[in-house]
């Protein structure tokens, strides 16, 4: 086993997942420590710009480009990082905790003889040259240390935004590798990938949410947090009570039974913070509640508490950025 | 057709969260134990398959976990599984997520289950670990955050769509597979008094260490890692209540965004 700290450079239609460059973060730490080297491995089929996107960042760049690879399915993509952790060898393995990162990564770890910890937001290398991870538990209501067995590859899927972006740096030096597919990797086979929501840009891949709950109390009422949205650049949330009213579509819950997100910016408008509502965005690095009712818990976990209608908030503050 | 619903119990959704002193586990005295929400759908797919098709022939139910999580097999059972396997060994309580993948493995491989089911996460580790990889053990496909599903009438393959970030990909899937369920597929039907009294009378096998063969080396091919250290989620600092009327406030809170924050 080498030093090097393997990273998985997710993409999707040629573009980089942004956690990938906070994924290089924790790498470089780790790699200062022991010796390593920062190692990324893009897999798809017309990954040029991903490539380029990662090269300056890491020390060495791997590319697996195969046209089946042109989708994620589980059992490929397996192979090819198989494939990548047996060139390198390295010692850690580092993905985002992105749906790709959640659904490959036991795969991999089982392929590979490693330990796995998800959704990690910190990691550390003891003196005791002993990596450990911490990382949320349920539903964020507590944190644990994951501590990875010495001798075996470690896997850890790092959370949005617990991680600052890299700087670039790093002579990213690029080799090819030519993709070998296993034995019964054809048994999936992805046949079609359909962006919901229109252009609407997905809770999960915004850094800014503005979220509305059941008090929006109709479908129409939830354009005065599209309006506001579209000023910020930001996704449209909605509580489980939004949803289930029929206000918005269930692919925009947060929560427990819905989406966990991490945004740097969580607008939450007239919801209560009821515990499930909590698991899925207590992560964000600053959340703003905007609620008649001061006890709600909405507003005990918020940094900014504006108490009022939302109704009368919510076009100003779009009225006035 | 055979199926297999994983399920697992965890504490329900709402439970207080306590930290033993020493911070190795959570307190679990006088906690609420309920089914993972997710295996919920996954029990009823499984149901909604039978009634649906005339090809499913039996429904096990399996958990893995101490004598009280006999329960959630019994709400599996009295919803409509028809048996059940419970492994229970106080040593399987220091397994990992992949280990105790490999330990489902190693019962189930020679069991000829063509399709296995299970929640897409578990809401106490939250990690949705097991499924992906039950699946490289036993070398089947698995289709993770599932929100719909069609099989084809000779139940060789079946064609699922996914919820991945802002999309949905459909897959083309040949059995034998392992599925895990989003929320949204299904909601499980509520099991009556009646049903539970009849659950009670479904075969359950239980089967402590020694009655699995190839343990060690199922549970050390991968895993292996040790949890420690629980403590409460990070202190977040008491908020700013901003007071006034609107003309206050919304420039006072942008303000306060773009300098104070700084994430605007
Ligand atoms: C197993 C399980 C899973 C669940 N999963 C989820 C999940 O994933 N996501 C989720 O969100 N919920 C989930 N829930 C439901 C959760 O318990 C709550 O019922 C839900 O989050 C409440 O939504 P809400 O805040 O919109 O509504 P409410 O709780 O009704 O809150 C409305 C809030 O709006 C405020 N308000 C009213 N009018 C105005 C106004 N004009 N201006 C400003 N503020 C106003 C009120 O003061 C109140 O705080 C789950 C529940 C269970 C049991």
């Amino acid at each position: 086993m080498t030093n090097d700290v393997l990273i998985f450079a997710e993409q999707r239609s040629d573009q980089l997942n942004p956690v990938v460059l906070q994924c290089v973060t924790p790498a470089r730490e780790l790699a200062g420590k022991t010796g390593g080297q920062v190692v990324a491995v893009v897999i798809g089929s017309g990954i040029e710009a991903t490539t380029q996107a990662v090269a300056g960042h890491v020390d060495r760049v791997l590319t697996i480009s195969d046209a089946r690879l042109e989708h994620y399915t589980a059992t490929h993509y397996r192979t090819a990082l198989r494939q990548a952790v047996e060139k390198i060898d390295p010692r850690f393995l580092l993905m985002p905790a992105s749906f790709m990162g959640r659904d490959v990564s036991p795969r991999v770890a089982v392929a590979c003889g490693a330990g796995l910890a998800t959704d990690v937001v910190e990691l550390t290398l003891g003196d005791d040259n002993a990596l450990s991870a911490r990382r949320p538990i349920y539903n964020g209501k507590a944190f644990g240390r994951v501590t990875f067995a010495a001798d075996r590859l470690a896997i850890a899927s790092i959370r949005g935004n617990a991680y600052a972006t890299a700087e670039p740096g790093g002579a990213g030096a690029t080799e090819s590798l030519a993709f070998a597919p296993a034995d019964g990797d054809d048994a999936l086979r992805c046949s079609e990938v359909a962006k919901t929501g229109g252009e609407v840009l997905d809770v999960t891949e915004a850094d800014i949410i503005v979220s509305g709950g059941r008090s929006l109390k109709s479908e129409e009422n939830f354009q005065i947090l599209y309006a506001l949205a579209e000023k910020l650049g930001a996704a449209v949330g909605a509580s489980r009570a939004a949803c289930d009213a029929g206000y918005q579509p269930h692919s925009r819950q947060v929560g427990l039974t819905g989406k966990t997100v991490t945004p740097k910016l969580y607008i939450a408008c007239g919801i209560s913070g009821a515990i499930q509502h909590l698991a899925g965005m207590r992560g964000s690095k600053v959340i703003v509640a905007i609620n008649t009712d001061p006890e709600a818990p909405m507003c005990k976990v918020a940094d900014y508490v504006i108490n009022d209608d939302l109704f009368n908030v919510v076009p100003a503050l779009t009225e006035a950025c | 057709m055979k199926i297999l619903v994983l399920v697992k119990q965890v504490p329900d959704s709402t439970t207080n969260i306590k930290i033993l002193p020493d911070a190795s586990d959570i307190d679990r005295g006088g906690v609420k134990m309920v089914v993972n929400p997710f295996d919920e759908f996954a029990i009823e797919l499984a149901v909604q398959l039978r009634e649906k098709r005339s090809d499913v022939e039996t429904i096990t139910a399996l958990t893995v976990g101490p004598a009280t999580a006999a329960d959630a097999l019994r709400t599996a059972l009295a919803v409509g599984c028809d048996d059940a396997i419970h492994l229970q060994d106080d040593s399987f309580a220091d397994l990992d997520e992949l280990q105790i993948a490999g330990l489902i493995a190693a019962v189930v491989r020679d069991r000829g289950y063509d399709l296995i089911l299970r929640g897409k996460q578990e809401i106490d580790l939250d990690s949705g670990q097991v499924g992906p990889a039950l699946g490289e053990y036993l070398g089947l496909p698995h289709v993770g955050a599932l929100v719909q599903v069609e099989i084809a009438d000779d139940a060789g393959s079946l064609q699922a769509r996914r919820r991945i970030e802002g999309a949905d990909e459909v897959l083309d899937v040949r059995l034998p597979a392992v599925l895990t369920i989003e929320k949204g597929l299904v909601e499980m039907r509520y099991p009556s008094l009646p049903n539970l009294m009849k659950a009670k009378k479904k075969p359950v096998e239980v089967l402590s260490a020694g009655d699995v063969a190839g343990l060690a080396e199922a549970t050390s091919a991968a895993g292996g890692t040790k949890m420690s250290e629980l403590s409460p989620p990070p202190e977040r600092p008491p908020g700013k209540v901003l007071s006034g009327d609107v003309a206050e406030t919304v420039p006072k809170l942008l303000r306060l965004l773009r300098e104070e924050a700084k994430v605007l």
